[in-house]
C-alpha cells in the first residue's frame, strides 16, 4: 500500500525540534555564527591572512597595533600578528575539538557498555575510570604532557586521556537510566539482542546528552591546550598557536601590553562562543514532554 | 474434545526469584528479598487468568519472570508442553509467543521512535522485511482504533495515555503472540478510557485467539476480565479459583478480606468482618509458616509453625490455608475423613 | 553514619592504589633514559649501569613498583635527581604556599559565586539573572592564565598598586602575614577565584531555582511566611551541595595551580612541577603529582562524608 504510506502525517523528529528551538535562541545562534566564522577562518587561513605568519624581520619587532601594514602589530620576532592570529585558529580549534572527539568515541563506548551491562563489567570499568578522576584535570594533563614531553601529538594524547573519564561517567549514568526503562524491557521481550537494543533503543536516548556534555568540554580542552602551550608543553615554536604566542609575548608585557593580550582575547572569544552555543543546545534539548 | 484442551498452554512450576538487597563490602549478598517464592499455575488456551494482590506481592516480578526478562532463581516454565529455554523451545522463539504490556504506557515506548518504528521493531527483529512490517503495523493500528495516517508518524509524547496504551497493545500483537501478559495495563488510565481499552482487549482476544495473564490490583476489573483468578500474598499463591467461586465463596482469609473490602451495591451482602489491617510484612524477612498469619484473624500457633500447601478444596479451587487442611491441626480445619 | 564513613574510606583505598599505579607509570611513560638529566652525555656505559642500579631502574616493573610503593607507604617519596634533596622536603614548603593561595581563591570564588548564583536563581529569568549568568559564563570561559596577565598589566604595570609577581619583596620566599606580603597574594588569588566563581554561581543558581519551584516553598508562601523566612529555608536546602562543590573546587585549584603560579611566579607546587618537567627531574615530578592527587582524593572523601552528615538523604545513593 505505498500510496497510503505517503499520506501519513509525520511529526518532526527530536533533532528537528531541537534545531528549531535552537534557531529561536538569539544568543546561542550568535555564538554559533561566531564559531562558524572561526572555523571558516581556520580552514581558509592561508587565503585570508595578509602576510606569511612565519616570516619575521628584526627591524619591525613588537610594533603596536595600528602600525601601517600590520593592523594588529608585530610580535617579538617581527611577524605579523594578524596573520599569526588567523593561522592560530587552526591549532587552537584542532586542539579544542579533536581530543574531545577522540575522548567522545572512547568514553561513550566505555560508558555505554558499562551502563548497559551493569554488574561486574560496570564495576570494573567505572572503578578504573574513577582512578583517573582522582586527578584534577589540569594536573593530569600537565602530568601526562610533562612525562610524554612537549609536542602537539603528546598534547593531543594527554588531553584525550583527560576527557575520557568524565565522558565515560556521563555516558554510564545516562545509559543506566535508560536501561531500566520499560521500553528496553519491551525490546528484550521482542527477542532483540543486546547490540540491536543498544543501537536502536539506547543510542538515540543517550547520544544527545553525551554529545552536549562533550561539547561543553571543547572550550575546556582549548583553554587547557593553550595552557599547555603556554607552559611550553604543547605546540613547539614557531607554530602559530594562541597559547604559545601568549608565552612568547610575555616578555613584552610591560612594553606592549595590548599586543600581548591579543592571543588571549582570541582564546576567550572562541571558548565563550563554544560555551554559549553549548548552553543554547542544552536548553533546546531540554524538551519537557 | 481437542488435544490442546488437555495440555495447558503455559505451565508454571515452582517459580522462585530472590533479589539480593544488601551486599557486604565484597559484593556478596547478605540478605535477599523473596519477591516470588514458589508459584505454580497453569494458563489454558483461550482463557484469561487474573492475578491479584497488594502492591509488592510479586505480581510484576511474576510477569517479568514469565517473559524471562529476569532470570528465575528456580522453577520451570513450559509452553505447549515444551520447556522454555531448552533446545525444543529457544528463548527467542518463546518470546515471540508471549508478549507483555506494561503499566506505564509512557515509559514503555521509546521517546525517540515514532509509533510506527516502535511497533515494527519486533517483527523486524524476527526477520520480517521493513515494508511488510510497516503494513502489519498499519493494520494493527487500525485494529486497535488508531488511524494509521494520523498516528503512525507520531512520537509518544504527542499521544494521550489511552492512545499510548493502544500503541503498546498493537506493539505486543505485532509478533502475533499467543499469550499477552497485561501487567496493570489499564491501571493508569481514566475510568472511561479504561473501559474502552478493556473492551478492546476482549475483542482482540476473540479475534486473535489469545490467552491473557491479567495482572491488576483492581478486583472489579479482574472480575470483569478473568475466568480464573490467582491471589498472591508476599510472593506466594494464596488461592486460585474460578472467578465466581473466588468472589462468592473465598476460602483463604486473605482473599475474604480483599473481597470484603469491595463496595457492594447490595446491603445484604455487606460484610461485618474487620477489613484487613496493617501493612504487609517486610519481604526481606517474611514471617515463618503461613506468611499471612501476622495479619490473619484466624491465626493459631500452627500457622506460624508450618507452611500451608496449595490444596484443592473444591472443583478447580486451590487454597493454601491450614484451615482447609484436615491434617493441619488448626482448630477450624474440617474434621478428618473417617 | 560511622558505618557509611568507614565504607566510604574502604572504597577509596583501591582508588588510592590506582593513583599510585598511574603515578608510577608516568615515569615509565616518559621517553628516553630517566637519568638523562643528571648524567653527562658522554657518560660511559658502566657509569650508566651503576646509576641505573642505584636508582633501581634495572629491575622488572612490578618489582620496581612494589619497592617504590613500600617506600611511599613509609613516607619516602623519592629523591630529587637535580638537587639531591628528598622530594618530600621540596614539596612541603610549596604545598603550604599553594594551599594558602587556593584557599583564599576558593573563599573569594565561593562568596562571589554564591552571591551571583543566589541573585540569579531568586530573580530567575529577569535581566538580573541574565547579567549574573553572563558573569558565570565569563568565569568558566576565560583562560585564567591570560586573565592573570591582564590583571598584572592593569594593576601592577599601569596602576602600580600591587606587585606583579613573586611572594615577597626582593624575591624572598619567606612568607609573613603582613600587608607587604599579603599584597603579593591578591592578584593570583583573585585570578584563580574566577574558575570556582563561575562553577559555584551555576550550581547555586540551579539549586535555588529548583528549591523555589518545589511544593514546600509554595506551601510556605501560602502559609504567609515572609521572604526572609523563605530565604532561610533556601539556604538550609542549598548549603550542603554548595559546600560540597566548594570543597571539590578547592581540590581542583590545588592540583591545577600550575598555570597561575607560572604567571605570577608564585613559589608553590605548580612552579615546582614546572621546574620538574623542564629539568626532567622525574622523581620530583612523580612525587609532586602523587602528593597532589592524594590530597585531591582525601579532600573528595572528606567532602563526601561531610555532605552526608549535613544531608542524610544522600546516603542512600
Amino acid at each position: 500500500m505505498p500510496e497510503r504510506v505517503n499520506e501519513i502525517i509525520r511529526s518532526p523528529g527530536f533533532w528537528v525540534t531541537v534545531w528549531r528551538r535552537f534557531l529561536r535562541d538569539p544568543v546561542a545562534l550568535a555564538a554559533a555564527l561566531v564559531v562558524l566564522g572561526l572555523i571558516l577562518m581556520a580552514v581558509f587561513a592561508p587565503w585570508i591572512a595578509p602576510q606569511d605568519p612565519f616570516q619575521g624581520m628584526s627591524l619591525r619587532r613588537l610594533k603596536p597595533p595600528g602600525t601601517e601594514g600590520y593592523p594588529l602589530g608585530t610580535d617579538e620576532l617581527g611577524r605579523d600578528m594578524l596573520s599569526r592570529l588567523i593561522h592560530g585558529a587552526r591549532i587552537s580549534l584542532f586542539m579544542g575539538i579533536v581530543p574531545v572527539l577522540c575522548a567522545l568515541f572512547i568514553g561513550a563506548a566505555i560508558g555505554i557498555v558499562a551502563g548497559y551491562s551493569g554488574g561486574w563489567t560496570n564495576t570494573l570499568l567505572m572503578r578504573t575510570v574513577d582512578v583517573f578522576f582522582a586527578f584534577p584535570s589540569v594536573l593530569l594533563a600537565v602530568a601526562l604532557a610533562g612525562a610524554l614531553g612537549p609536542g602537539m601529538t603528546n598534547g593531543l594524547i594527554a588531553l584525550t586521556l583527560v576527557f575520557i573519564p568524565p565522558i565515560a561517567r556521563v555516558a554510564e549514568s545516562v545509559t543506566t537510566g535508560v536501561r531500566s526503562r520499560d521500553f528496553v524491557e519491551a525490546a528484550k521481550a521482542s527477542g532483540a539482542g543486546a547490540l540491536l537494543i543498544i543501537r536502536k533503543h539506547v543510542l538515540g536516548n543517550v547520544l544527545g546528552p553525551i554529545f552536549v556534555y562533550a561539547m561543553s568540554l571543547v572550550a575546556v580542552s582549548m583553554i587547557l591546550a593553550a595552557g599547555l602551550s603556554f607552559l611550553g608543553l604543547g605546540v613547539k615554536p614557531p607554530q602559530p598557536d594562541w597559547g604559545l604566542m601568549l608565552n612568547t609575548l610575555r616578555t613584552a608585557m610591560y612594553t606592549q601590553p595590548l599586543l600581548c593580550a591579543l592571543p588571549g582575547v582570541m582564546i576567550f572569544i572562541t571558548s565563550i562562543s563554544f560555551n554559549l552555543m553549548t548552553d543554547g543546545l542544552r536548553s533546546a534539548m531540554d524538551i519537557k514532554a | 474434545m481437542r488435544e490442546s484442551d488437555n495440555v495447558p498452554l503455559l505451565e508454571v512450576r515452582g517459580l522462585v526469584k530472590h533479589f539480593p538487597v544488601k551486599r557486604n563490602l565484597l559484593g556478596r549478598a547478605t540478605s535477599v528479598v523473596s519477591a516470588v517464592d514458589g508459584v505454580d499455575f497453569d494458563l489454558r488456551q483461550g482463557e484469561t487468568l487474573g492475578v491479584v494482590g497488594e502492591s509488592g506481592c510479586g505480581k510484576s516480578t511474576t510477569a517479568r519472570l514469565l517473559m524471562h526478562l529476569i532470570e528465575p532463581s528456580a522453577g520451570t516454565i513450559r509452553f505447549g508442553g515444551k520447556t522454555v529455554g531448552s533446545a525444543a523451545l529457544p528463548l527467542k522463539e518463546f518470546r515471540r509467543q508471549v508478549q507483555l504490556v506494561f503499566q506505564d504506557s509512557y515509559a514503555s515506548l521509546n521517546p525517540r521512535l515514532t509509533v510506527e518504528e516502535s511497533i515494527a521493531f519486533g517483527p523486524m527483529v524476527h526477520g520480517t522485511a521493513r515494508t511488510q512490517a510497516q503494513a502489519r503495523t498499519h493494520a494493527l493500528l487500525e485494529r486497535v482504533g488508531l488511524d494509521p495516517r494520523r498516528f503512525a508518524g507520531r512520537f509518544t509524547h504527542e499521544l494521550s495515555g489511552g492512545q499510548r496504551q493502544r500503541v503498546n497493545i498493537a506493539r505486543a500483537l505485532a509478533l502475533q503472540p499467543r499469550i499477552l501478559v497485561l501487567d496493570e495495563a489499564v491501571s493508569a488510565l481514566d475510568k472511561s478510557v479504561e473501559a474502552q481499552v478493556l473492551n478492546l482487549l476482549l475483542d482482540l482476544k476473540q479475534e486473535f485467539g489469545l490467552s491473557y495473564v491479567f495482572i491488576s490490583h483492581d478486583l472489579e476489573v479482574v472480575r470483569f476480565m478473568a475466568a480464573r483468578v490467582l491471589v498472591m500474598y508476599l510472593g506466594r499463591v494464596a488461592e486460585l479459583a474460578p472467578t465466581e467461586a473466588l468472589y462468592t465463596d473465598s476460602r483463604h482469609p486473605y482473599t475474604t478480606a480483599l473481597v470484603g473490602s469491595l463496595l457492594s451495591m447490595n446491603p445484604d451482602r455487606r460484610t461485618e468482618a474487620a477489613p484487613i489491617s496493617g501493612d504487609p510484612p517486610n519481604p526481606i524477612d517474611p514471617p515463618p509458616g503461613c506468611r499471612f498469619h501476622t495479619r490473619c484473624p484466624h491465626a493459631e500457633p500452627v500457622c506460624a509453625a508450618g507452611v500451608p500447601g496449595l490444596g484443592m478444596r473444591a472443583q478447580e479451587h486451590w487454597v493454601a490455608c491450614h484451615m482447609g487442611d484436615p491434617m493441619s491441626g488448626h482448630s477450624k480445619a474440617p474434621a478428618r475423613a473417617a | 553514619m560511622i558505618l557509611y564513613a568507614t565504607k566510604r574510606v574502604l572504597l577509596t583505598l583501591p582508588i588510592m592504589l590506582g593513583v599510585t599505579i598511574v603515578c608510577f607509570a608516568l615515569v615509565h611513560l616518559a621517553p628516553g633514559d630517566p637519568l638523562i638529566s643528571v648524567l653527562p652525555p658522554d657518560a660511559s656505559q658502566s657509569i650508566k649501569e651503576q646509576m641505573m642500579a642505584l636508582y633501581g631502574f634495572d629491575r622488572p616493573y612490578h618489582e620496581q613498583f612494589l619497592r617504590w610503593l613500600w617506600r611511599v607507604l613509609q613516607g619516602d617519596i623519592g629523591t630529587s635527581i637535580r638537587t639531591g634533596r628528598p622530594v618530600s622536603t621540596e614539596i612541603s614548603k610549596a604545598v603550604g604556599n599553594t594551599l594558602m593561595l587556593a584557599a583564599l581563591a576558593t573563599c573569594i570564588g565561593f562568596l562571589l559565586g554564591t552571591l551571583f548564583g543566589f541573585v540569579a536563581g531568586y530573580f530567575r529569568d529577569t535581566w538580573i539573572d541574565k547579567t549574573a549568568s553572563a558573569l558565570s559564563v565569563f568565569g568558566v570561559s576565560v583562560p585564567h592564565y591570560w586573565l592573570g596577565m591582564v590583571l598584572v598589566i592593569v594593576f601592577a604595570a599601569t596602576l602600580g598598586w600591587l606587585p606583579p609577581t613573586g611572594a615577597g619583596p626582593g624575591g624572598s620566599e619567606d612568607w609573613k602575614w603582613d600587608w607587604v606580603h599579603f599584597k603579593y597574594l591578591i592578584l593570583p588569588a583573585v585570578t584563580m577565584s574566577v574558575i570556582p566563581m563561575g562553577i559555584i554561581a551555576r550550581t547555586v543558581r540551579a539549586l535555588v531555582a529548583e528549591i523555589l519551584s518545589q511544593e514546600f516553598v509554595v506551601g510556605l508562601r501560602a502559609k504567609g511566611l515572609s521572604e526572609v523566612g523563605i530565604f532561610g529555608h533556601v539556604v538550609k536546602n542549598a548549603a550542603p551541595t554548595a559546600l560540597a562543590v566548594m570543597g571539590i573546587q578547592l581540590g581542583y585549584l590545588l592540583g591545577g595551580s600550575i598555570l597561575i603560579e607560572t604567571v605570577f611566579a608564585w613559589p608553590g607546587t605548580g612552579l615546582l612541577l614546572n621546574d620538574a618537567i623542564f629539568q626532567r627531574d622525574l622523581p620530583l615530578l612523580q612525587g609532586t603529582i602523587l602528593v597532589l592527587a592524594m590530597f585531591f582524593v582525601v579532600l573528595n572523601l572528606a567532602v563526601d562524608v561531610m555532605q552526608t552528615m549535613l544531608d542524610p538523604r544522600i546516603q542512600r545513593a
